[in-house]
């Protein structure tokens, strides 16, 4: 979209003070990494003295700002499309930061945790095709669970976002069904369910409703001490979501990483591999004309993928396996 | 202007009609700038019809007036339709509209006629600070007390009861069209008890008396002259809480339970025009997408503009002699 209507009129006015009052570099887009980008920024801003402003207003809209050239980079949780790309003047580059993954968390009368689902199970139960808990297909998954025959109440995103994004792609990945008849999208037309605006929203209506069933981001999953189920990815292994297994789940997929880093690594190999995991991306321009810029960014990515991985667990995000470090250090020299 | 100057002659000396000089009294210089003032009005409707217009231009030349008729919303495939949304505004706001009228109006009658001063004061002065709590506390409201008690008490017990009406079948989930209607009726009906009050304080008394007068007792004389005389007021308090009605986001967002599919059964989840562009627009990418959020608000903007012709045409037809004239 060329004419930017709502954030892309006000923002320009909120950073045009912000610009002219000193040298300060302005960013904008995923809030699903916000809060590490905030905490990166104020620590790379007492190391190097260097300001970075970022808004976490949402993927599509950093992508629509860095298009209209309104900020220096921008960020999102899936890579931009080739159309995308070519939208914007000086071609972006995808710089992987930390990793994420997508959970389910449940709320199943006499079942308070050790659900195991497989993906087709999962396909299933947000098409609307699988309605009930004691159903065989989930069954067959639960040895030893007493499933209750309650009926499933499907909890989904009322709001665009990232997490849908990643959910409706794995989706679209383990399940042809799906595939065709949703796709994957910040925003679908879900075949059935109830919506909830942002990963509280969602929380809120599973635990307040019986039978519900509901995705949510990992770290808002850790920090809500919520249950949320065992897996099963690719090679048939049920796996806890957990850095470790996000992790993995990156490290598997880093021979089938291209040069460009735009990779969808949902349902990806390896047996510790938890499969609804994604990477979310910094959008840096490939040439940046300001060389006081240029050096500040440049140095920011080289000190993030040093030293600004150490916060990532602390602060609930999987970091990034050490090929893919290696890979993007490279990426880092090309930057003109 | 002309009458302004037509108004005063003497304040300008014939053949001393310069700006200068006539700007030097100060009705012109008021003049002026009140003018500005009141076409600022004028300003921002058009820009907000013009943005809205342009906006939207790419959805209307795909979609054409099918927009309003299709019941597909899928961002994916770029095929984009309004019905489920208008759809839920409408059904919400009509029955929020039911419930809060005859609790409002009644309230109004009770506190213009028959309450005692202090008693009528406090509660007044309640229901104006009901009217102004923010939208998001009355979700926040919704969600803890009304949406449990929907799928505990009410939504079985109107199941069990009226279970042969296709309004009240299938699953009961707490939240959807009518928890959000009620959520609205309780934001709505303080609206329509200040506005009928004031318009019921302001019939005058003599016509009170003369009910009185003539042998009519209290009540008759409020229900057939009273009340008659102040519809005009008590009408327009019914569409302003209509507007506002079909206008709410954050609150029903919280409770209509999101569902962009049409469900006959007032207990099953929806979603509304608001609610839609309040969920969907920071994230809407590509041509179709945001354009379609914004034909969406269009639409509504011309619900309500339709809402407001209504309301004119309903006063025109029912003012007749006895009432208040518009």
């Amino acid at each position: 979209m060329k004419r930017p209507i709502l954030a892309g009129a006000l923002l320009p006015l909120l950073f045009a003070g912000a610009a002219a009052a000193a040298d300060t570099i302005n960013a904008a887009g995923a809030s699903f990494p916000a809060p590490i980008y905030q905490k990166w920024f104020e620590e790379y801003k007492a190391k190097a003295g260097v300001a970075i402003n970022y808004q976490g207003n949402g993927s599509s809209a950093g992508i629509k700002l860095l298009t209209d050239g309104t900020v220096d980079f921008a960020a999102s949780d899936v890579p931009m499309t080739d159309e995308q790309i070519k939208a914007v003047k000086i071609k972006p580059l995808h710089f992987p930061t930390v990793l994420g993954a997508v959970v389910l968390t449940y709320n199943i009368p006499g079942v308070a945790a050790g659900l195991k689902l497989s993906g087709d199970t999962i396909a299933n139960i947000y098409l609307g095709t699988t309605t009930r808990w004691n159903d065989p297909k989930i069954a067959a998954d639960n040895a030893g669970v007493k499933l209750p025959a309650t009926d499933i109440v499907v909890v989904h995103r009322s709001d665009g976002s990232g997490t849908s994004g990643i959910f409706t792609d794995y989706l679209s990945k383990v399940s042809p069904v799906w595939q065709k008849k949703v796709g994957a999208g910040n925003s679908v037309q879900w075949p059935a369910g109830l919506g909830g605006a942002q990963n509280a929203g969602v929380a809120g209506l599973v635990k307040q409703t019986p039978g519900a069933i509901g995705y949510v981001e990992l770290i808002y999953a850790l920090q809500n001490k919520m249950s949320f189920a065992d897996v099963k990815n690719a090679n048939g292994k049920f796996v806890t979501p957990g850095f470790d297994s996000v992790t993995a789940a990156a490290a598997a997929m880093t021979k089938e990483i291209p040069d460009d880093f735009r990779v969808s690594i949902a349902n990806g190999p390896g047996d510790k591999t938890y499969p609804i995991s994604s990477f979310t991306w910094l959008l840096i321009p490939s040439q940046i004309a300001d060389a006081n810029k240029k050096k500040a960014i440049t140095g920011f990515l080289t000190w993030m993928l040093a030293d600004g991985q150490k916060d990532a667990q602390g602060l609930s995000y999987a970091p990034l396996p050490a090929a893919v470090v290696a890979k993007e250090k490279k990426q880092i020299a090309t930057i003109k | 202007m002309a009458s302004t100057a037509a108004a005063q002659p003497g304040l300008t000396k014939p053949g001393n009609n310069s700006l200068a000089r006539r700007l030097r009294g100060g009705d012109e210089v008021a003049w002026l700038i009140t003018l500005l003032f009141a076409t600022s009005v004028l300003a921002v409707t058009a820009l907000l019809i013009g943005e809205l217009w342009l906006g939207s231009a790419a959805s209307r030349e795909k979609f054409g007036f099918a927009f309003l008729s299709s019941t597909m919303w899928n961002p994916v495939t770029d095929e984009f339709g309004a019905y489920p949304f208008l759809y839920g505004t409408v059904v919400t706001s009509v029955v929020a509209l039911v419930i809060s009228v005859p609790i409002g109006v009644g309230a109004a009658i009770y506190l213009s006629e028959l309450a005692g001063g202090k008693w009528s004061d406090a509660l007044t002065f309640l229901v104006e600070l009901l009217a102004s709590v923010p939208s998001v506390i009355y979700g926040l409201l919704a969600i803890f007390t009304i949406v449990p008690m929907m799928r505990e008490f009410i939504g079985p017990a109107l199941k069990s009861s009226f279970g042969f009406l296709p309004l009240f079948q299938g699953p009961v989930y707490g939240v959807g069209y009518l928890t959000a209607s009620l959520v609205l009726a309780i934001m709505i009906f303080p609206y329509i008890i200040s506005v009928s009050r004031e318009a019921l304080m302001s019939v005058p008394r003599e016509q009170r008396e003369a009910a009185l007068a003539l042998g009519a007792t209290k009540w008759e004389s409020t229900w057939q002259i009273v009340v008659p005389y102040a519809r005009l007021g008590i009408i327009g308090s019914i569409f302003l809480a209509f507007a506002r009605a079909l206008g709410e986001t954050m609150a029903v967002t919280m409770v209509i339970g999101n569902d962009n599919n049409i469900h006959t059964s007032l207990l099953s989840p929806g979603n509304t025009i608001p609610a839609i562009l309040a969920s969907e627009f920071n994230e809407a990418s590509g041509t179709y997408h945001p354009a379609a959020l914004i034909e969406l608000a269009f639409v509504l903007f011309m619900l309500t503009l339709i809402l407001n012709g209504c309301a004119r045409l309903l006063i025109l037809v029912t003012t007749s002699k006895g009432s208040a004239r518009a």
